[in-house]
């Protein structure tokens, strides 16, 4: 069965989907990252969807979830690259993401990451 | 005034990839009629909602594609037809955030807003037939 890459890059996850994923493509994927997420002990992850040309329900749920799964596990996911005419049509279609973090590019998703690492272990550190 | 259909295609709807295919077809479709890139995304994505509702609610169907052409604009009308269990409650389906599949699904609210003609129809334990074009 086809998969979604996952490529590990220092202490983060880096995901870049590239293809118009069909459902059970998107639930293995869902799967796959918070399994690898505790097996690389990974402090964050990238989900590239800046060639997704359509977000529907099941995809935004399905972001949504990694998300959630990943912050279970004390990892944070965020979500970059979204175009313009998806983030658009999400908002009128009534999705809630309420636990990605998202940001404009891989560099800056990359920084929020890095801020969110730092902040942990300055709390810690108290 | 009269719709002329220039164009027709039967989409069957009984699989994921399928519902990936529907996708594929309408934004052919939506960049023939040169619909705006927000256009094109709002179409496909009630697409993709509506062939996933025919493929896991409906247990499988069909979504016909029709191009119309009222003489004025040009726009795309999709019927998606199942004989699945139907829906008891259309007020509360429409609803946002309302599924009966539980977590899934957004219910149609969010869907109809997406696009500029909606029309549903539905007989518990006869199917489902759901409607929409969107005008370029």
């Amino acid at each position: 069965m086809e998969k979604i890459p996952i490529i590990k890059m220092g202490d983060f996850l880096l995901v870049s989907i590239q293809v118009d994923m069909h459902d059970r493509l998107a639930m293995a994927l869902q799967d796959d990252l918070t399994i690898r997420v505790a097996k690389e002990r990974s402090k964050g992850v990238l989900i590239d969807i800046s060639s997704l040309d359509v977000v529907d329900s099941f995809i935004g749920r399905m972001l949504d979830n990694i998300a959630a799964m990943t912050r279970a596990l004390g990892t944070e996911t965020v979500v970059v690259g979204m175009q313009p005419a998806v983030a658009i049509t999400i908002v009128e279609l009534g999705l809630s993401l309420e636990n990605i973090y998202t940001a404009l590019n891989v560099d800056k998703g990359m920084a929020l990451l890095e801020a969110r690492m730092k902040a942990s272990v300055d709390e810690n550190d108290e | 005034m009269m719709n002329n259909i220039v164009r027709r295609e039967v989409i069957p709807l009984l699989s994921d990839e399928d519902i990936v295919r529907a996708r594929k077809i309408v934004r052919d479709w939506t960049i023939s009629l040169k619909f705006s890139l927000v256009d094109q995304t709002k179409l496909v994505t009630a697409v993709s909602e509506l062939a996933r509702n025919t493929v896991e609610h409906g247990g499988g169907g069909s979504a016909l594609l029709e191009m119309l052409d009222d003489s004025i604009r040009r726009g795309i009308r999709l019927t998606f037809e199942d004989q699945g269990p139907g829906i008891a409650n259309i007020d509360q389906a429409m609803t946002d955030g309302y599924s009966s599949r539980g977590s899934l699904g957004l219910g149609l609210g969010g869907t109809k807003r997406l696009v500029n003609e909606f029309d549903l129809s539905s007989e518990p334990g006869k199917g489902t037939r759901v409607t929409i074009a969107r005008w370029k």
